[in-house]
């Protein structure tokens, strides 16, 4: 039978191609692990790129925390709260801005080692960071 | 690459929460849901549930044609970045276990009792859409306008498109220490140019063009220190260009002191409007004044037709000793004062309707409670008051939904009776003739408002008018 290509075809080289460009760029750019830890204290670890921000690790994993980042990272929403170990959210490269520390002081369960989960990036020194969710993030009640 | 990842995920967390979910209870079935209103409240308890509940199948019955309630109708144009839970709510109302129904009501085209009759479990959400007022002389007058009136005509909403407001005034005066009255001044005295780029009604803007709008006042019945508007709008409002923000230097005398123990987001408000009193004793080069004023309570709006002014008494703190600076409450004085003034906003919070007299309150302004009768349950503004952001209504309707399955854990809902469901109210609605917009009509009427958009570089230009709506979205039941 002759072969004749279809749209399909060509639909899913192209998706191949994408997929191989993006095991490619995994390859090349260093991965490193991040913990959630959720209220009923429930541990999630995961994979994620340099210079992913938390929120980016979460949707990129397909992390089912409800609500988590509802306005997508554009500091309006403060649903991407998350807790840090003081050391850490002492080694982080930056301080909160004046607009993240606005959006903080709505979020719940706030703590002096608070930050906005979209507003921090994963780079080699914080690989292997381990996060906190405030219960009205998470299902710990379930 | 968000996108396209998200198929699988539901799939996955389907599959993980009903594990999850059978290994606790056993016996879950699946039941029957209907929530009313489409708003954060409506769409949070329903994604929960799903979560919580896979087997259940979840209508949701909403006022309007159109979904998604006061973050179409409320969040204010030029927040449009707030308005990105949008996309988590679409994604909810394409689960195929999640069916819309929009332009029904409760209490006007079925009861209480029909809903009871069809579902396992009722979540009302249905917000509060209703004004509080301040009972005093002239409120009729032209020219008061509740806020949530002229905020519903700057977003479209159908029924606050013929509101009789006179822009070609001075000053304006805006009784109320919220959010709400913020969006308002920041509306009013924003540059145009800076709002044509949002989804604000073209009508709307063509007026607000016109508008002369000079002064602002944002007057409270408390003092700085009880503001109930958050640092962030406030921020916002500083930074607006040509307009100077004024705050009498002398109510902070004393707050200093104070300062360190207050709790961490009320200290930077306080800090913050102490600043803007330095600020505001320059003398800058701006064209239009906010003024931010305390302790004073409209007695009296005087004017023949339209508003002229309003008489006001100041107010002092109680300064109670065992009540934290936050909470203290305020007495009159017999010291009054004249404003003069041309166009005056109410913006003095929201309360929820009674739509059916059956749905009980345990607060004057909404239910107060989250088990409203058996099998009968409320989440978002219906239940809490009109405070917060979205972010505390999402925790509010993420407890309701949980509530709920722990009364079906312990067997205190009857979810072991099918029941039918739409089918039942269906039926209703197909007696009265009722045109009915489902989840493929508000795409269809969502598709039409981003293409209008685009015609004038507009994420979308909303449509005003039911009709319209029901031509494109609508269909017979
Ligand atoms: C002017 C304004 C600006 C705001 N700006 C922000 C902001 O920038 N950021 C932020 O985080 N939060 C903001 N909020 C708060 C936010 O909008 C609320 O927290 C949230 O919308 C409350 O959700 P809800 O579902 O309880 O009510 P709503 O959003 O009001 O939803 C209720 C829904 O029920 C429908 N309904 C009413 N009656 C019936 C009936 N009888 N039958 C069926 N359906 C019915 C309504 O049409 C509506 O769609 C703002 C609020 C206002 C008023
Ligand atoms: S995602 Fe909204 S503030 Fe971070």
């Amino acid at each position: 039978m002759k072969y004749i290509p279809t749209n399909k075809f060509i639909q899913s080289r192209s998706l191949t191609t994408t997929i191989n460009n993006l095991q490619e760029k995994e390859k090349s750019t260093p991965q490193y692990e991040v913990t959630f830890v959720k209220k009923n204290g429930e541990r999630i670890k995961v994979t994620c790129n340099e210079g992913d921000s938390l929120l980016d690790v979460v949707l990129n994993n397909n992390l089912d925390f409800d609500g988590y980042g509802a306005c997508g990272g554009t500091l309006t929403c403060s649903t991407c709260h998350v807790i840090l170990k003081k050391e850490d959210f002492d080694r982080l490269p930056d301080t909160p801005t004046e607009e993240e520390n606005d959006m903080l002081d709505l979020a719940y369960e706030y703590t002096d080692t608070s930050r906005l989960g979209c507003q921090i990036r994963i780079t080699k020194d914080l690989n292997g960071l381990e996060v906190c969710l405030p219960s009205s993030i998470n299902d710990a009640r379930s | 690459m968000r996108a396209s990842n998200f198929i699988p995920m539901r799939v996955c967390n389907h599959f993980i929460s009903l594990k999850l979910f059978n290994s606790k209870v056993n016996s879950f079935r699946s039941v029957t849901v209907c929530v009313i209103g489409s708003g954060p409240a409506g769409f949070y308890c329903t994604q929960h549930l799903l979560k919580l509940l896979p087997t259940s199948s979840i209508d949701i019955y909403e006022k309007l044609p159109v979904p998604f309630g006061l973050v179409r109708f409320g969040v204010a144009p030029d927040h449009a970045d707030v308005k990105n839970v949008i996309n988590n709510f679409t994604k909810i109302g394409s689960d195929s276990r999640v069916k819309f129904i929009g332009n029904v009501s409760l209490g006007k085209d079925f009861k209480l009792q029909h809903l009871q009759e069809a579902y396992n479990i009722i979540i009302l959400c249905y917000g509060a859409d209703q004004d509080i007022e301040l009972k005093i002389p002239g409120e009729k007058l032209n020219n008061v306008i509740p806020a949530r009136k002229f905020i519903g005509w700057y977003n479209g909403l159908p029924h606050d498109q013929d509101i009789p407001i006179n822009l070609d005034v001075e000053n304006v005066n805006i009784f109320g220490h919220g959010n709400v009255a913020i969006d308002v001044a920041r509306i009013l005295l924003k540059s145009v140019d800076d709002l044509r780029k949002t989804d604000i009604t073209e009508n709307s803007l063509s007026r607000l063009a016109e508008s002369k709008v000079k002064t602002v006042r944002i007057i409270g019945r408390r003092g700085p220190l009880q503001v109930a508007f958050t640092i962030k709008e406030f921020r916002e409002i500083l930074k607006l260009p040509n307009v100077q923000t004024i705050i009498n230097p002398e109510l902070f005398e004393n707050t200093e002191s104070i300062l360190p123990d207050l709790p961490r987001p009320r200290k930077r408000l306080t800090e913050l409007l102490f600043t803007t009193t330095r600020k505001s004793q320059t003398t800058a080069q701006s064209d239009k004044k906010l003024f931010i004023e305390f302790f004073r309570s409209p007695t009296k709006f005087t004017g023949i037709n339209a508003v002229n002014g309003v008489e006001l008494v100041i107010n002092k703190l109680k300064n109670l000793h065992d009540i934290s600076p936050e909470l203290q409450q305020i007495e009159a004085t017999c010291q009054k004062e004249y404003v003069p003034c041309e166009l005056i906003f109410r913006s003095i919070g929201y309360k929820s309707s009674k739509v059916d007299q059956e749905i009980p309150f345990y607060s004057s302004n909404y239910i107060g409670k989250l088990r409203v009768l058996p099998g009968v349950y409320s989440a978002g503004w219906l239940s809490t008051g009109s405070t917060g952001v979205i972010l505390s209504t999402m925790s509010n309707a993420f407890k309701t939904a949980y509530e709920i399955c722990e009364d079906i854990k312990n067997g205190i809902i009857n979810d072991k009776e099918d029941k039918p469901g739409y089918n039942y109210i269906k039926k209703i609605l197909k007696k009265e003739g009722k045109i009915t917009v489902d989840w493929q009509g508000w795409k269809n009427i969502d598709k039409v408002e981003i293409e209008r958009g685009k015609y004038r570089n507009k994420p979308r230009e909303k449509i005003v008018n039911v009709s319209e709506m029901l031509e494109i979205g609508g269909r017979a039941e």
